[in-house]
C-alpha cells in the first residue's frame, strides 16, 4: 500500500503540472466539463428521470458520496491516503441527529455545524497522526474509523448506542420577510433531496478546485513531493496537514449529516471501515490526478451496483477485483482514458 | 572586527552509543564562505541538520544574529533566515521549475491562508510579485531557458541549481550547501564556484560541506576539518593545508585531495 501512495503521488502531481493558467483560473476545457457537469445534474437528470423516485434516490447517494470523496482526494493531494472518511461522516451523522433531536435545532444550521464539529475533531486527531506516512498513516486511520464506530456504539444515553438516532426530521421551509426561498421537505418526492444534494456537489467541486489551484494546492504538492524541502524554505509541514485534513473532515461532516437526514436515521453502523474504503476507491478509480475522479468514481459504482442488484451479496470482492484491475491496467483512473489528450496539450 | 552572524557552540549529538557530532564551536562571518570539510561520516551532514534545526542536539547551542535558534521548529529556522539545500538532488519533481522557486516563496506570503483562497489583493499582489523574482532568481541560475520544464524531466546539472534557487527564494541570510560540487565535472564545478561566490556577493553568508577540495580551497574564506564528529581544525585554506592533524585524517587519500 506505501507504493501506491508513491505512485498515487506521482499521478496525482499531474494536477499541479497541468492545471491550467497557474494564477488559479480554469481553462476552456475545464470550464466546458464543469458546465456540462452542471447541465446535466440540474437540468438533464430531473427532466429524464424524475418521474422515477428510485433513481434519483440513486443518484442523490451518488452525490453526496462524491461529495465526501472529494475530501479524501484532498488528503491524497498532501499525500496521505486517508482510511478514516468513514469516521468523519459517521461524527457529522450523529452531530447533525443530536442536535436536531435533542435540541431543535434547523436541519440548515445542523448541515454547517456538523461539519464544523467532524473538521474540530479532525484537526485535534489529525495534529498527532498526520506525522505518520504511508502505509502507517493508512492503518492509523484506518482503526480511527472502528474506534469512532465503537464510541458511537457506547455513547450511551447520547448516541443511544446499538439503536441509533432515529426519526430525525426532514428539512424546514426556509423563509424570508415571510417568502418562502426553499419549499419544506416532505417524505414523497425526493427530488428536493437531489436538488440539496447536486448543490452541495456542485459547492463542493467549485470550493476544492479553487483550493487545489490557488496557491494552497501548490504548498499541498510541495508537502506530498516532499515534506523536508517543504520545511526547509519554511513551509509550515505540520499547519497545512492539519489545514487539508480538517477541509476533508469538514465535507465527510457534511456528508454525513445529509444523509442522517436524508434516510432520517443513524447508527453506529452507517458508516463501517467499508465505506471508509470505497471512498478512497472512488479517487482511485475515478483517478487521482482529476477533480473529476471521486466524482466519475462514485456515480459510476453507486449506479454499476444498484444496476447489478443480483451480485450485491459478492460486492466487496467485485471492489477488490476491480481495484486491482484498475491498479494493473488504469493506474491514473477512469479519466485517464478520456482526457489523456487534454492534459498532454496542457503540460 | 566583523560580527559572527552564525554562532555554533560546543554543539553535540549523539545516536544512542555513536557520538556523529562532539562539542564542535566555529562561528561564521557576515559575507563569508566558510566550508566544513571532512572524511566520510565524519558528522558533516549532521552538524548541517543540527544547525538548520531538521536534527535536535543533544546538547550545545545554535545562535543565529545574536539570537538562540536550538530548539525552534526547522521550517521557523528558515524563516529567520537559515536555510539548507539537500545533498541529492531534492526538489519537487512534478512541478515546473518554476512553479518550484514560486512555491518556495510561500514564506514571504503577507496574505493569509484566506487572502490565499479567496484571491484577495494582497494575495494577487504577493502571486504578481513571486512570479518575477521566481523569474530572476531562474535567470540568475541560467536555468531562463527551461523555466516551463517540468523538474522531473531537467538534466542532471540543472536540478542542482534548481535546488539552489529554491534556497534562495526563500531569501536566505545564512545559505548551507550540501556537497554542491559532488558528481560535477571540472567545467561544471568551475560554474558552480563561481555562482556561489555571486550569492555571497549578493549579501547572502554561505556554508558548506564539501568533498572536493581544490574547489573548496579556492572558494572558502575559512574552512572547519571535522573528523569522527570532532573539529580537528579551522584556519584559512593555506593555514589548514599544512595542518598536521588535517593531513593525519587525510593520509592515505592522496595528497592532491588535499589541494596539491
Amino acid at each position: 500500500m506505501g507504493i501506491e501512495v508513491e505512485q498515487g503521488a506521482v499521478r496525482a502531481g499531474r494536477v499541479g503540472a497541468s492545471s491550467g493558467s497557474e494564477n488559479g483560473g480554469l481553462t476552456r476545457g475545464q470550464k466546458f466539463q464543469f458546465a456540462l457537469l452542471v447541465l446535466a445534474l440540474f437540468v438533464a437528470v430531473p427532466i429524464l428521470l424524475g418521474h422515477s423516485p428510485y433513481f434519483i434516490t440513486v443518484l442523490t447517494n451518488a452525490a453526496i458520496l462524491s461529495f465526501i470523496s472529494l475530501g479524501v482526494w484532498i488528503t491524497f493531494s498532501i499525500g496521505r491516503m486517508n482510511l478514516a472518511q468513514g469516521a468523519f461522516a459517521l461524527v457529522g451523522g450523529y452531530a447533525s441527529a443530536i442536535l436536531a433531536t435533542r435540541y431543535g435545532v434547523s436541519f440548515w444550521l445542523c448541515l454547517p455545524l456538523s461539519g464544523l464539529v467532524s473538521s474540530a475533531l479532525g484537526a485535534l486527531i489529525g495534529w498527532p497522526v498526520l506525522r505518520l506516512k504511508g502505509v502507517y498513516f493508512a492503518m492509523t486511520t484506518l482503526s480511527l474509523t472502528e474506534a469512532i464506530r465503537l464510541l458511537a456504539l457506547n455513547g450511551g444515553d447520547l448516541t443511544k448506542g446499538a439503536t441509533g438516532i432515529v426519526n430525525i426530521p426532514r428539512p424546514g421551509a426556509i423563509k424570508i420577510f415571510g417568502l418562502t426561498i426553499v419549499p419544506e421537505f416532505n417524505g414523497a418526492d425526493p427530488l428536493p433531496f437531489y436538488f440539496l444534494a447536486c448543490v452541495l456537489l456542485v459547492l463542493g467541486l467549485v470550493g476544492v478546485w479553487r483550493l487545489s489551484t490557488s496557491r494552497l494546492g501548490w504548498v499541498f504538492r510541495s508537502l506530498r513531493q516532499n515534506e523536508d524541502l517543504a520545511t526547509s524554505i519554511g513551509i509550515n509541514v505540520a499547519k497545512y496537514r492539519v489545514i487539508a485534513f480538517a477541509v476533508c473532515c469538514f465535507m465527510g461532516g457534511i456528508g454525513g449529516a445529509f444523509f442522517s437526514v436524508f434516510h432520517q436515521n443513524i447508527y453506529p453502523a452507517t458508516y463501517t471501515i467499508a465505506d471508509s474504503v470505497n471512498f478512497m476507491l472512488y479517487c482511485f478509480l475515478g483517478g487521482l490526478s482529476y477533480i473529476f475522479g471521486p466524482v466519475v468514481g462514485a456515480f459510476l459504482l453507486v449506479i454499476a451496483f444498484e444496476l447489478l442488484h443480483a451480485v450485491q451479496d459478492y460486492q466487496a470482492l467485485i471492489y477488490g477485483v476491480l481495484m486491482i484491475v484498475c491498479m494493473l491496467w488504469l493506474p491514473n483512473g477512469i479519466l485517464s482514458l478520456g482526457l489523456r489528450h487534454v492534459s498532454k496539450g496542457k503540460g | 572586527m566583523t560580527v559572527a552572524l552564525l554562532d555554533v557552540q560546543g554543539i553535540t549529538k549523539r545516536f544512542g552509543g555513536l557520538t556523529a557530532v562532539n562539542s564542535v564551536s566555529f562561528s561564521v562571518e557576515k559575507g563569508a564562505i566558510l566550508s566544513v570539510i571532512g572524511p566520510n561520516g565524519a558528522g558533516k551532514s549532521t552538524l548541517f541538520k543540527l544547525i538548520s534545526s531538521f536534527v535536535v542536539p543533544t546538547s550545545g547551542r545554535v545562535s543565529f544574529d545574536g539570537q538562540t535558534i536550538t530548539g525552534l521548529p526547522a521550517h521557523e529556522v528558515a524563516r529567520r533566515g537559515v536555510v539548507r539545500t539537500f545533498q541529492e538532488t531534492t526538489i519537487f519533481k512534478e512541478m515546473t521549475a518554476l512553479q518550484n522557486v514560486i512555491v518556495a516563496h510561500q514564506l514571504r506570503s503577507r496574505a493569509s491562508s484566506f487572502g490565499v483562497y479567496f484571491s484577495s489583493v494582497t494575495a494577487r499582489a504577493d502571486e504578481e510579485r513571486f512570479r518575477k523574482s521566481a523569474s530572476e532568481i531562474l535567470d540568475y541560475l541560467g536555468l531562463g531557458a527551461v523555466k516551463q520544464m517540468v523538474a522531473r524531466n531537467l538534466p542532471h546539472g540543472h536540478l542542482r541549481a534548481l535546488g539552489i534557487a529554491v534556497a534562495m527564494a526563500a531569501e536566505p541570510k545564512v545559505l548551507l550547501l550540501d556537497e554542491p560540487f559532488s558528481g560535477m565535472n571540472i567545467e561544471e564545478t568551475e560554474a558552480a564556484v563561481k555562482l556561489v561566490r555571486g550569492i555571497r556577493d549578493r549579501g547572502v553568508t554561505v556554508v558548506l560541506v564539501e568533498h572536493d577540495m581544490s574547489a573548496v580551497m579556492r572558494i572558502s574564506d575559512r574552512i572547519v576539518v571535522l573528523n569522527f564528529g570532532t573539529k580537528i581544525a579551522e584556519g584559512t585554506p593555506l593555514e589548514v593545508q599544512q595542518n598536521e592533524a588535517v593531513i593525519g585524517a587525510y593520509l592515505g587519500q592522496a595528497d592532491e585531495e588535499v589541494g596539491h
